[in-house]
């Protein structure tokens, strides 16, 4: 993605550094829409009939679980600069799988042992062709949205697989006590965990970052670029192919095109918690806030009776404005700073 | 990011929150918010009235059949003094969609809710989970399996449905030849159960009579459009194609009326009279068939109106009015509207739908 | 990117030799085979009357999408919102007819080409005023664009009988059998590819996308470039929404739904590389038209119509090994052509 994009972010890094840790730590992009996270729960509170009830939270979490698992590994993809489309296909591939493997007698774990396989397998072929060969992930994972699922659609035809596991439906579909809270949300609370403390806390992560800053910069600093963007592509097939399996037990139904379109969301999501598309910057928390930031606006409308219609319009447009506004202030501020000379991009 | 930047980039922020928020109460001040408001108020304060608020949720918005639904159910329920909000997801064949609105509809504790199914187990539990909550839940047009619903409103049997087809076509081809189907949704319930019926019906009495493929529109104009040119090219002798649904015969006809397979291929199926009026009269359909739409929608509003009230409680034999005729519930907590009905060139002119 | 380099001197038989080799050709071909295999199975697919226009005719529409989606693309950009720009102005086509009946069909074109220039010139200003990505920025108008057409069209549906007759006749009407939206199609691409080959202004996208800071340090007005592209792309879009509504004849709200996928997969396997500076809008016409006619084969082949979009995915992966596998080996060869000399 960084050859198809330009811009001047080189001011960036330098004014990072010209303020005390707090400010930095509290005045940035993913507080910013954390707050803004806030003031729409609370607004919606206050104005929205029956939104403030452990209901809501339930609804609401069981909704955005899927792009919340997705988007942890989205995340990363493309603070490298690289972008994974065909994670909505591989959804609806996994759950084909996980109801074919049911189907034929198999056990929830072990056919979903297998839908995971099927991800990490679909998410090597992505980084194998973006890394290997060399070619721009968006045009690589475009073809693969329409190879996935095509393969999800033609396996199971006019079928739909609706017979799973009581048990295990009753388990996803469950809630921690009388908190509201499911339980698949301890599996993403982990799964967080272990997302955020590789991203943020380890040279694996550091290498992430640098990579989506410089990809040359990274490589003769010693990070293996090829091999962090691969392992990014597999992970984020795997997390596509784990949200399939939640898909298909949730909604107890296995269909090919299971979960059409939500590349879509989860990148929308990813782009407004802060990630930035050409790559180098971004945070776990700010990428878990833009998701629930959309899944709150939605449900809240719903409880109006308004459409999911005028959520996408509202997405369409934060997320232009929340790109624009970055922009064009780092566009100011790199006028105060070094009025004399216009950022020149040299890669 | 950097200093100033971040101040801005809050006030933007929140500069925006504020927008979309105020989007949000505008559009609920807007008249959304009123069947809340006049359904849940009386309610409270004397808990015996019945709570006649009530959603309806079609398969997708913007599909001119679940329009003429939903002038029957608001027709009915106006009569019964209630309120009905009609929401959904805009693309079709998208259960997930529908359970997210059925969630919405649980938490806004309706009285009832009218669905016709897009899937008929994924939106299961969450109709269990309305169900648990006190919501009536009554299915229309397309049914769920029968323990996720209260009651479910029959258009007509589907032995019937396929008869009438099967029964067109093959006497307007001469009872021999080549056909093909064009379906909606290739996990449409009840477009798989009437493929099923008309292929009994025709190896049971029109044996000279090929169904030759089935192909799939999803009930989008365009699709089902293509897959007709599709199958005329597929199939050189094909006589005849059964499109059991509006958005698919529709497109069909449109396809066969400028083509020069028009007169040659046979079209009939399950149309509404407004979208075929003009190929009956340039001859591209003779005859089609279908129930009132909104006859559908009535008799389902009333239906759930009296559960509401306790009036029934979707046992068999239990009987209750919708309007001025009376309807039975039969097994499977089922009822159902009549007979199709069949339209040409000499009746159609009475029908507005 | 290699297109800019100017062959050297080329005779009479070298050019016919880079005809042939060129990436237009070979998917021409490719075009070519599946007609021919699937008419061998099926003479009607091409010789009966109805097949021959559905040759024709189904991917007309696409094409002129991805004409305008090539010319962006080779900018080095790309444009998601076309699906929603075609949707968006086929409503409002549908709706000019029903508030005036008897509006004139000329005009039509005129304002749905306007108003398409206009969500195209919205997208354009954003990404190159705001200096971001063209993904998201479309991404964004894609949803944006396709809520405005759901909010505005709520349940509502333009049917054909609300629209001129004439008007509709011009979805498949034909002039010495060949449709009237293909001729337009023609036209389109005649036009566009004669300016992007062989104008000063044309090259000017082509070394923009090669390089854009290359470019702006060389003078050229890039954020003009930039913006012409997107609102190409939506005049182009905003034509397509016309012709839907010409071609199908009833509009609802999820009209080109999807049809960015396809716009850019045609240009894609007709090789206009996805990271700019090289491909032609006749590539691009060529992919709509063998991406399409792919589509409609497959039953005929007596594959189900489920496998489909896994034929095309594979197709577009094919098609973008091969243009780097190209890539290098014309790298290569320039290389050694630099040693040797």
């Amino acid at each position: 993605m960084t050859t198809l994009t330009t811009g001047s972010p080189d001011t960036r890094t330098y004014a990072e550094f010209g303020r005390p840790l707090w400010r930095r730590a509290l005045f940035n992009r993913e507080m910013a829409i954390i707050a803004l996270l806030l003031a729409v729960v609370v607004a919606a509170s206050v104005m929205v009939p029956k939104f403030a009830t452990p209901v809501t939270l339930g609804y609401l979490l069981f909704d955005v679980t899927p792009i919340l698992l997705i988007a942890l590994a989205m995340a990363p993809v493309m603070i490298t600069g690289d972008i994974d489309l065909s994670v909505g296909s591989m959804v609806g591939l996994s759950s084909v799988t996980l109801g074919l493997g049911t189907q034929m007698g198999l056990s929830v774990p072990v056919a979903g042992l297998i839908a995971l396989l099927v991800g990490a397998l679909g998410g090597l072929v992505n980084g194998l062709l973006v890394t290997r060969i060399g070619l721009p992930a968006l045009a690589v994972t475009i073809g693969t949205l329409a190879l996935y699922r095509g393969i999800a659609v033609g396996l199971l035809g006019t079928t739909a697989i609706t017979q799973f596991d009581r048990w295990w439906t009753t388990l996803v579909k469950s809630k921690i006590g009388g908190s509201g809270i499911p339980t698949v949300m301890i599996v993403f609370v982990l799964l967080l965990a272990a997302f955020a403390i590789m991203l943020h806390f380890t040279p694996f992560g550091r290498g992430v970052f640098s990579i989506g800053l410089s990809k040359d910069a990274a490589v003769f600093s010693g990070v293996d670029a090829e091999r962090t963007r691969l392992v990014l592509f597999v992970l984020s097939g795997l997390m596509a192919a784990l949200a399939g399996i939640y898909y298909a037990l949730y909604y107890n139904s296995a269909r090919g095109d299971n979960a059409t379109g939500m590349e879509l969301q989860v990148i929308a999501a990813v782009v407004l918690g802060g990630v930035s598309v050409f790559g180098g910057r971004g945070a776990l928390h700010g990428v878990v806030a833009g998701v629930l930031l959309i899944g709150v606006l939605s449900k809240a409308l719903q409880l109006v009776n308004i459409t999911s219609d005028v959520v996408s319009i509202i997405t369409g447009v934060l997320l232009v404005l929340s790109v624009i506004a970055g922009s064009v202030l780092s566009w100011i501020q790199a006028k105060r700073l070094r009025p004399a000379a216009p950022p020149v991009k040299t890669s | 990011m950097m200093l100033g930047k971040s101040r801005v980039g809050l006030r933007a922020m929140a500069a925006l929150a504020a927008s979309s928020l105020l989007l949000a109460a505008g559009c609920s001040s807007g008249g959304a918010a009123s069947p809340a408001a006049s359904g849940s108020a009386p309610a409270s304060s004397a808990p015996a009235a019945a709570n006649l608020t009530m959603t309806f949720l079609p398969k997708n918005l913007g599909n001119p059949y679940f329009d003429t639904s939903f002038k029957g159910v608001q027709a009915a329920v106006q009569a019964v003094g209630g309120t009905v909000t009609q929401v959904g997801p805009a693309k079709g064949d998208d259960p997930a969609g529908q359970v997210s609105y059925i969630n919405t509809a649980t938490q806004q504790q309706v009285g009832a809710l009218i669905v016709s199914a897009n899937d008929k187990s994924a939106i299961c539990d969450a109709l269990t989970e309305a169900k648990t909550a006190g919501v009536k839940v009554v299915t229309f047009d397309s049914d769920t399996n029968p323990e996720c619903r209260d009651l479910f409103i029959n258009q007509a049997t589907a032995e019937g449905i396929a008869k009438v087809q099967v029964d067109i076509i093959t006497s307007e081809i001469g009872d021999s030849g080549e056909i093909a189907i064009l379906s909606a949704a290739a996990n449409a319930t009840n477009q798989n159960a009437w493929i099923d019926m008309m292929k009994k019906e025709l190896a049971a009495s029109h044996p000279n009579v090929k169904l030759v493929d089935v192909v799939y529109g999803n009930d989008d104009d365009q699709t089902s459009f293509d897959k007709t040119a599709g199958l005329l090219q597929s199939h050189p002798n094909l006589k005849g194609i059964v499109s059991p649904t509006t958005v698919g015969i529709a497109a069909a006809a449109r396809y066969l009326s400028t083509s020069k397979a028009k007169g040659k291929v046979m079209l009939t199926g399950l149309g509404t009279p407004n979208q075929m009026r003009e190929y009956v009269k340039d001859g591209t359909v003779t005859e089609f068939a279908l129930w009132n739409p909104e006859e559908l929608g009535a008799l389902a509003a009333y239906a759930a109106a009296a559960m509401v009230k306790g009036e029934i409680t979707g046992k068999e034999g239990e009987t209750f009015k919708a309007g001025d005729k009376e309807y039975t519930i039969g097994a499977d907590a089922t009822v159902l509207l009549g007979e199709p009905y069949k339209f040409n060139k000499d009746n159609i002119d009475n029908f507005n739908f | 990117m290699t297109t800019v380099a100017a062959p050297p001197a080329p005779g009479v038989l070298s050019r016919l030799g880079s005809l042939a080799r060129s990436r237009e050709t070979g998917i021409f071909l490719a075009f070519a085979l599946v007609v021919a295999a699937t008419t061998v199975k099926n003479p009607q697919f091409l010789f009966s009357g109805d097949g021959w226009r559905d040759l024709l005719l189904t991917p007309a529409i696409v094409a002129v999408v991805a004409i305008g989606q090539a010319v962006v693309i080779i900018t080095r950009s790309v444009d998601l919102s076309v699906g929603s720009i075609v949707g968006l102005t086929a409503y409002l086509v549908g709706s000019l007819f029903v508030a005036v009946p008897g509006f004139p069909i000329p005009l039509v074109f005129l304002v749905g080409i306007a108003f398409g220039s206009l969500l195209g010139l919205v997208n354009g200003a954003l990404v190159a005023f705001g200096r971001v990505p063209a993904m998201v920025i479309t991404l964004g108008t894609l949803y944006a664009y396709r809520g405005i057409n759901v909010v505005w069209t709520g349940s509502n549906r333009i049917n054909a009988s609300d629209m001129p007759r004439d008007f509709l006749a011009l979805g498949t009407q034909q002039v010495l059998t060949i449709p009237v939206i293909t001729i337009l199609a023609v036209a389109i691409l005649a036009m566009v590819g004669w300016y992007m080959a062989n104008t000063r202004g044309g090259r000017e996208f082509y070394a923009i996308g090669s390089d854009p800071d290359a470019a702006e340090l060389y003078g050229l007005a890039k954020t003009k470039r930039v913006l012409i592209a997107f609102v190409a792309s939506g005049a182009a879009s905003g034509l397509g929404g016309v012709l839907f509504a010409a071609r199908y004849g009833t509009i609802n709200s999820q009209v080109g739904d999807g049809f960015e996928l396809q716009a850019i997969g045609a240009a894609v396997i007709g090789g206009v590389a996805i990271v700019g500076g090289s491909g032609t809008v006749l590539g691009a016409v060529f992919g709509a038209y063998l991406l399409l006619t792919i589509n409609r084969a497959l039953p005929v082949l007596g594959i189900p119509d489920f496998w489909q979009r896994a034929v095309v995915g594979a197709l577009i992966i094919g098609a973008i090994i091969l243009d780097r596998v190209l890539a290098n080996r014309q790298a290569k060869r320039l290389m050694e052509d630099r040693s040797a000399a």
